[in-house]
């Protein structure tokens, strides 16, 4: 399912390389046989229901859990070690407590040197770096303010700027729309996707709903009833495929520039036993 | 016992104060030092929420003491094993937050229980039972006093040593693992540093008081900054403060020196809180 037009870039490093992928938790498979090549630039969205691995995946791929089998290669290299800084990694929005000990441009200073030992007296060429990320990140306005202060839009923004620190390869984002206005999720989205195509980086996007990122995305990996399918969102996005990989009938609707699932069961189903958050699930 | 009495108390040896700082110059550097690593210690724990942790530790510290006390061992041994053994535990058993709560709540009275039998069945110098509770810095000798001293800077140096990545697993724990840091091992260098300088802390303030230098300086320079530099700073001028001063003041008189130190460190608290109002509400109008 990997080897269409897209992923034939002549790189000699792709990003991202998965090969005869599984997970399994219990008893119960949740998907097997995932080939998956990001390559660079390239925008991937991940779909499906709550409790189909998705974020698994993502840990997967950063080396803080293991598949039950397959193989992952980022930048050519076997994923081994835990935590990689050749990839960057946006967590889903969790709002900071508001009494955090820790200023907007701390987040990103974490990113640039907080994996480093020793105490770390200032530097000009850190602090150098921090400002250029919270520059091409938009938040020079508000970078100083204590983090509680500042909205989840204004946090996730520096999040980013934290991710990107080391200009990395693959940008690994795990539903960070959740909780944000329609206003911050466009220039969240629009953030990311200048900077893929500025810095050629890859993107595997987790996300509930499609909407903010139909304009954008490359390919859509979608994740349900223990099966996957890979494809163009022209490809994918259609009732005909949608009901197969669910098992059951599913209703792929575009109205007013938005594409709407309807009647996935078992997304609302595993929505509810998984996630309290009502914000979340396919829109329906 | 009248006011006058209390005034004897508190100010009898104003006359002598001169000869009994000198007296007692090297608790003083002592109180110093474990002030302003406590302090810095003090920003983590407030960070990764480990408050009731820092409790837990000083008692199976003091349990610790107190059984070297009875068996005739050296009192600083005794209470590093106990904080050893308890920090151990804890990074070991109680890697979630909720898991190690339960456990400490466990863990604490039976550290409690275990050091009030070993007191009971001591049968030396009185005094020495309740400063392992209490405190009483200005009647350790100067030898362990050097220990003390040279533990403290032991924890400084460590602290330093994993300062970024520590402070990257407490403030954002995910991100952290994502990026390598090694979170496992800086979690469980982070529980040594916190049971050493506790060891030390029992026997400057006693096991029930601890939280007095490892946690109020920090939890009120996080009231009034935000800064990476200027909370650190201010947690151990606060620690530093708090000490020194307690001590300072204990001597004029006959008290103990323990509930100095824990008034100077919890009116520093009140003030910085005070002063921190104004914050505190500007974030709540905006998260209304």
């Amino acid at each position: 399912m990997s080897a269409d037009d897209d992923t034939a870039v002549p790189a000699t490093r792709p990003p991202l390389r998965i090969r005869g992928a599984a997970l399994r938790r219990g008893e119960r498979e949740l998907w097997s046989g995932l080939d998956l090549d990001v390559a660079p630039g390239e925008f991937i969205a991940v779909l499906g229901p709550s409790g189909s691995g998705k974020t698994t995946l993502l840990r997967a791929i950063l080396g803080l859990e293991h598949l039950s089998a397959g193989t992952i290669e980022t930048g050519g290299r076997l994923v081994q070690r835990r935590g990689n800084r050749r990839i960057g990694y946006v967590p889903q929005q969790r709002p900071l407590p508001p009494e955090t000990a820790l200023r907007g441009r701390d987040l990103v200073t974490l990113g640039v040197s907080g994996h480093r030992f020793g105490f770390g007296l200032p530097n000009r060429r850190d602090r150098e770096r921090v400002d250029a990320l919270v520059a091409d990140v938009g938040a020079s306005a508000f970078a100083d303010r204590p983090v509680g202060e500042l909205s989840g839009g204004e946090q996730q923004r520096l999040r980013i700027g934290q991710a990107i620190a080391d200009d990395p390869d693959l940008l690994l984002c795990d539903e960070p729309l959740t909780s944000l206005d329609l206003a911050n999720q466009q220039a969240i989205v629009s953030l990311i996707d200048r900077h893929r195509r500025d810095r050629g980086t890859g993107v595997l996007f987790v996300t509930h709903d499609i909407n903010p990122v139909l304009d954008i995305v490359d390919r859509i990996l979608y994740i349900a009833g223990g099966r996957f399918t890979l494809g163009r969102p022209d490809e994918v996005l259609q009732t005909s495929v949608l009901s197969e990989l669910y098992g059951a009938p599913v209703v792929v609707l575009r109205a007013g520039g938005r594409l709407v699932v309807v009647g996935a069961p078992d997304a609302e189903d595993a929505h509810h036993h998984h996630h309290p958050d009502p914000d979340e699930g396919v829109r329906a | 016992m009248n006011w006058s009495d209390i005034g004897d108390a508190m100010f009898g040896g104003m006359a002598d104060y001169g000869a009994i700082l000198a007296l007692v110059s090297n608790s003083v550097i002592a109180g110093a030092v474990l002030g302003v690593v406590g302090g810095l210690v003090g920003v983590f724990v407030m960070q990764r929420d480990m408050a009731f942790a820092v409790h837990g530790i000083s008692e199976l510290s003091f349990a610790g003491a107190a059984f070297a006390l009875l068996i005739g061992w050296d009192v600083v041994t005794g209470s590093i094993v106990g904080s050893l053994i308890a920090a151990g535990l804890i990074g070991w058993l109680g890697a979630r937050a909720r898991d190690r709560n339960s456990f400490i709540g466990v863990l604490m009275p039976f550290g409690l229980g275990l050091g009030i039998l070993f007191l009971s069945l001591y049968s030396g110098r009185s005094a020495n039972r309740f400063s392992l509770l209490t405190g009483q810095i200005v009647s350790v000798q100067n030898a362990q006093l050097g220990w003390l001293i040279a533990i403290s800077i032991l924890v400084l140096l460590g602290l330093l040593f994993i300062w970024r990545p520590l402070r990257f697993d407490s403030l954002d724990p995910q991100s952290a693992a994502a990026r390598g840091v090694p979170v496992t091992g800086v979690s469980l260098g982070f529980m040594l540093l916190l049971g050493l300088i506790v060891a030390v802390a029992i026997h400057i303030i006693g096991a029930l008081l601890v939280m007095a230098l490892l946690v109020t300086p920090a939890a009120a320079a996080m009231r009034i900054a935000s800064g990476p530099w200027s909370v650190p700073l201010l947690a151990a001028l606060f620690g530093f403060v708090s000490a020194v001063g307690g001590i300072l003041l204990a001597i004029a008189g006959t008290l103990p020196v323990s509930p100095y130190i824990t008034t100077v460190s919890f009116l520093i608290y009140l003030v910085c809180r005070l002063a921190g109002r104004r914050r505190g509400r500007v974030t709540r109008e905006r998260f209304a």
